[in-house]
This record gives structure tokens, sequence and C-alpha cells, in this order.
């Protein structure tokens, strides 16, 4: 690989952590003002503003590797234009993050499964030769310990809480189960710049079987997997999420806010 | 000893400064007018959230939608400690929940008013928190303990917020047309309902007295009401925008700002339901927290599991 075929991996890669962090906190920004009880509504945008703030520094270094590559825009990219101005097909978040919340269930799971992969995905980052990355991700892996630690709780507690709480556990993995698998499945770039994933899926999986059994949850039995979300084809509500993320900075091109 | 002298010590307690504590005796309205206002006070702060957070998706920058989370989950917090400082009256958290969504319990009138455009976050932080400081620094020396000390920890992040909403209202007013245009309109919307957060005019004002007495109150509304004009007055030069008064005019005299009349009859159809937003604010309220039932009905179930767990453990 040339040293431009590199960067072009390392600038995907980077994309696809930032727009994964973006998404996701975007959703669960949904939350805030609407939380079952107040202190799970500050909870919740808490891991909101987390993942915001990882989302500006991964957008921040890609940023950089555009402004610093050969044929780099007359205007300088910046974290705002490429949270901003890319497209659908742009995005290379995980179809994961992008499901609707549903419910405080659903919510919860897609919290877990999430934390649960970007624990031990910024555990492998941290040991990177890319020195920026590796230093996001050592930043980051208090937050993401925390995001664990509270999801988890969250599971167990419903789905072992009422009769009703668990059932809605169940009706979310039912949901949520298909969008696992590409989390752990390696995109091009990610082997080529970054960590494969698929090396700590065992790890992945007995984390959700150790939560799964004190939730008193039924883990999956291996099933058809959706993805594409890493490599730009989306499920349809992506479209929709960045219409609002979008909405100002495309009606009011070239302003400062 | 008689409920007079009860009376008398209490009233000396805070004539010489002395905070009123959970446990110490005092007289039920006083009571009663704690609860009332401590809770409509945390009450403002949730309901507060809804306007705000309308924006958190559509936040124009990705330092402006962190800033913006942090503001409003700044103002989550605030509804916590004030919970909790009526509480010490009480008076359980679920209850005065109870009686926000039955409409027996008020807000802030304020958060009746919608947000349009992105400017209208910048307003809020500007004129809103800024009104609600005023008062707020005020009830830092308020004579019940646990409200006077949730007060000061409340103010020093309403001091951030008004100086980011401003912050905001900065960047517009020095950018492209539009924006100027979106930064005055917002000025001209929030202006009148901010003066009317301070409440009814002295005159007209029914519990004022007896709240000064007991210093629950410090300053009478319209005394507040002009240190905000004075204040803001002077703080919208620096973004060359107008206030929507044509009477604005300083007053070498009084050495304060004259001001025209507030819409009372606007002040009062809000109060009694009919602002632009009452309803959604309501329901969004009642909503979340009737969707949140099973949630909490499952962590509590789950609670009772484990401590029974416990118990058998331990026998
Ligand atoms: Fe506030
Ligand atoms: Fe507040
Ligand atoms: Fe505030």
């Amino acid at each position: 690989m040339t040293d431009q075929e590199l960067i072009k991996r390392k600038l995907d890669y980077s994309l696809h952590l930032a727009d994964t962090t973006l998404i996701l906190s975007q959703r669960n920004a949904e939350w805030c003002g609407h939380g079952p009880v107040l202190e799970q509504d500050i909870a919740i945008t808490n891991i909101s503003l987390d993942l915001v703030g990882q989302a500006r520094n991964f957008y921040q270094y890609a940023a950089e590797l555009i402004n610093q590559s050969n044929d780099k825009p007359i205007h300088p990219a910046t974290e705002d234009s490429l949270a901003y101005l890319r497209t659908e097909r742009e995005f290379k978040n995980c179809l994961l993050v992008e499901q609707p919340n549903e419910d405080w269930a659903q919510t919860i799971l897609r919290q877990f499964f999430f934390s649960n992969y970007q624990f031990l995905l910024y555990q492998e980052l941290q040991k990177s030769n890319d020195r920026q990355l590796a230093a996001i991700a050592e930043k980051s892996l208090k937050e993401v310990t925390y995001h664990l630690r509270w999801s988890s709780e969250w599971v167990i507690r419903l789905g072992d809480g009422t009769a009703e709480s668990h059932q809605r556990m169940l009706q979310a993995i039912d949901e949520l189960w298909r969008y696992t698998g590409e989390l752990l499945n390696a995109a091009e770039y990610e082997k080529e710049a970054g960590t494969d994933p698929s090396l700590f899926q065992p790890q992945w999986l007995s984390k959700v079987k150790e939560v799964f059994d004190e939730a008193t949850l039924p883990v999956p039995e291996k099933t058809f997997m959706q993805s594409g979300g890493k490599t730009g084809t989306h499920t349809e509500h992506l479209g929709f999420i960045l219409t609002e993320l979008q909405y100002i900075q495309r009606a009011y091109p070239d302003s400062q806010w | 000893m008689p409920v007079q002298d009860f009376e008398q010590l209490f009233q000396d307690k805070i004539d010489n400064e002395i905070k009123i504590e959970p446990k110490d005796w005092m007289p039920e309205a006083y009571r009663k007018t704690n609860i009332r206002q401590i809770s409509q006070h945390a009450h403002s702060e949730i309901v507060g959230m809804l306007p705000e957070g309308n924006w958190i998706s559509r936040a124009p920058s990705l330092k402006r939608k962190a800033i913006l989370l942090a503001k409003v989950q700044d103002e989550a917090g605030h509804g916590l400690y004030l919970y909790s400082a009526a509480e010490t009256l009480g008076m359980p958290r679920e209850e005065m929940i109870n009686d926000l969504h039955s409409g027996k319990a008020k807000y802030s009138s304020i958060f009746n008013y919608p947000t349009l455009t992105w400017a209208d976050i910048g307003a809020i932080g500007w004129l809103v928190d800024g009104a609600a400081i005023m008062n707020q620094v005020m009830l830092t020396r308020t004579s019940y303990g646990p409200y006077a000390r949730a007060m000061v920890r409340i103010c020093k992040e309403e001091s951030f917020h008004q100086r980011q909403g401003f912050e905001i209202l900065l960047v517009l007013s020095r950018g492209t047309t539009a924006q100027k245009a979106m930064c005055q309109d917002a000025i001209n919307r929030w202006w009148w309902p901010a003066l009317m957060m301070f409440g009814p005019k002295d005159s007209e004002s029914t519990n004022s007295d007896q709240s000064m007495k007991w210093k629950i109150k410090r300053k009478t509304n319209d005394e507040l009401r002009q240190n905000f004009v004075d204040m803001i007055a002077e703080q919208i030069k620096t973004l060359g925008m107008k206030l929507p008064d044509d009477q604005l005019k300083w007053n070498t005299e009084r050495k304060h700002y004259d001001f025209g009349e507030i819409d009372w009859d606007e002040f009062w159809q809000v109060v009694k339901g009919n602002g632009p937003c009452n309803k959604q604010r309501l329901e969004a309220r009642r909503k979340a927290w009737e969707n949140g039932e099973w949630v909490r009905e499952a962590a509590a179930a789950y609670a009772r599991k484990r401590a029974d767990r416990q118990k058998d453990k331990a026998a």
C-alpha cells in the first residue's frame, strides 16, 4: 500500500469512529427532557455528551488528515464540515447506532451492545501505533467503562425486573441482535488502519452471556446479521437523522455559529 | 412553650439572619410557602428543559451541541437539588410531580413560549437565565437553609448559561444578514416574556409582604425587574441590537432605565394556561412520566428482589 492509500484508509477509519459515536450521541440525546426518571434523564444525556466529545476528537483528527493530504480541499476540512456536510452514503457508522430509541429497553440494550464493543475496541486502540487514535481511545476509556457498567446494570434490572420489563427486553433483543454482527466484522479500512474487531468477538460474546445470564435473558442462536453501515449502505433511519442534524448548516451555508 | 413563643423565637432567628433548618419549628404557612415556591422552582427547571432540548438535535455545530447538551443537563440537575430541598419540608417528590401534571402546581410561564430558531437558544440563555439569576442571587440568602444552599450551587451554573447564551447571540450579531435578523427577531420575542418572569407589579402581588418579613424573598418583584432592565439595556449595546421598547430610556434622576408597560393581559392569559405552548409542555412531561412508569416499576421490583436475596443469604 502506498502512503496515500494508507492515509485514505486511516481517514475512512477515523470517520467511521467519528460517525458511529456522533449518531449514537444524537439518538441518546432524544431522551433529554423525556427520561423515565430525572436521575436517568441525566445519565443518558451524560452518555450522549461523552459520545459527542469523542466524535469531535475523531472528526478533528480526520480533518487534519484531509488537510495534510496531497489533494487537500480549497476550504480546509473541519469537524463541522465533516459532520454536517457529508451525505447518507458517505457516513460510515454501524447500523446498530442509527436504530430508533423506541422504549427504554431498546435504548438500554443498544447502549449495552455498543459499550461492550467500544470498551474492547478502545482497549486495543489505545495500543495503536497511531498516536492520536491511541490517545483518544485512552482518554475515552474511563467514560466507556462507566457506560458499560451503567447499561449492564440496566439490562439486568429490566431483564430481572417485572414481567413487562422482561418482555420488553425480549422484544429489544429481537429487534437489535441482527445489528450486532456488523460491530465485530471488520471492514477493509479497519483491518488496514485500525483494529480488527473480530479478534475480540469471543470476549464480546462472553460479556453478553454473563450479563444476560444475570438478567435471566436468553442469548439468541446464530441468525442472519445485517451489515453495510461501515461502508455507507444504511437503514432508512439515517437519512432522517442527518436531515435534522445538518439542517442549519445546509439552510445557511458558509456561516459561523 | 405556647405557640406564640415559638413564633417569636422563629422570627428572632430570621431577624438575626440565622437560617431555618428542616428540623426547626416553623409556622405552617412558612412551610407551605416554601414548599410551593421551591417545588415551583424545581418544576420550572424541568419544564425548561423542553424548549431548549428541542434544539439539541439541530444545533448548528458540534461545539454548540455539546454546550447545549451540558446546559440542559445542568437544568435537570437543578431540578434534582430543588426537589431534594423541598423534600426536606416533608413533601415527597412523586407528590410534587403529580401536582405539576394535574395542573395544581405552577412552573415559570416563560417556558410556555416556543423556540422557533437557533437564535432563541441564545436569547433564552441571555435573557431567561439572566432574569432567573437576578432572582436566584437573592435566593442564596433566603431564610430556609436547604433552599439557600441549593441556590449557591445553582447560581454558579446559571451565570455560565447566561454567558454562553450571550455568546451565541454575539456570533449571530456579527454574522450574515440572515443571522443578524434571526438574532433581532429572537430578542424581540423573548424580551417582554422575560420581563414578566419577575411576576406581577408590587402593587398587585398578593403574598409579597409576608414573604419579605420571613425573608423568603429579599427584594420585591419591581426591584428585581428594574435591576434586570438596567443590566440588559447595557449589555445589548455590545450586540448592536435593539430592545423592542420605544420607552426604554436612561433616567438621570432615578439612575435607572425607564421602560414601557408590560402587557398584563398576556401575562395572566399565559398563567391561566393559554400561552402558546402550555398544553404541549404539560403533555410532554405527562407522557415522559407515563412512559417511564414500567421502568420505575421494574427498577423497584428488581431492588426488592435483590434485597430479599441478600436477606436470604444473611439468614
Ligand atoms: Fe433555569
Ligand atoms: Fe437552572
Ligand atoms: Fe440555566
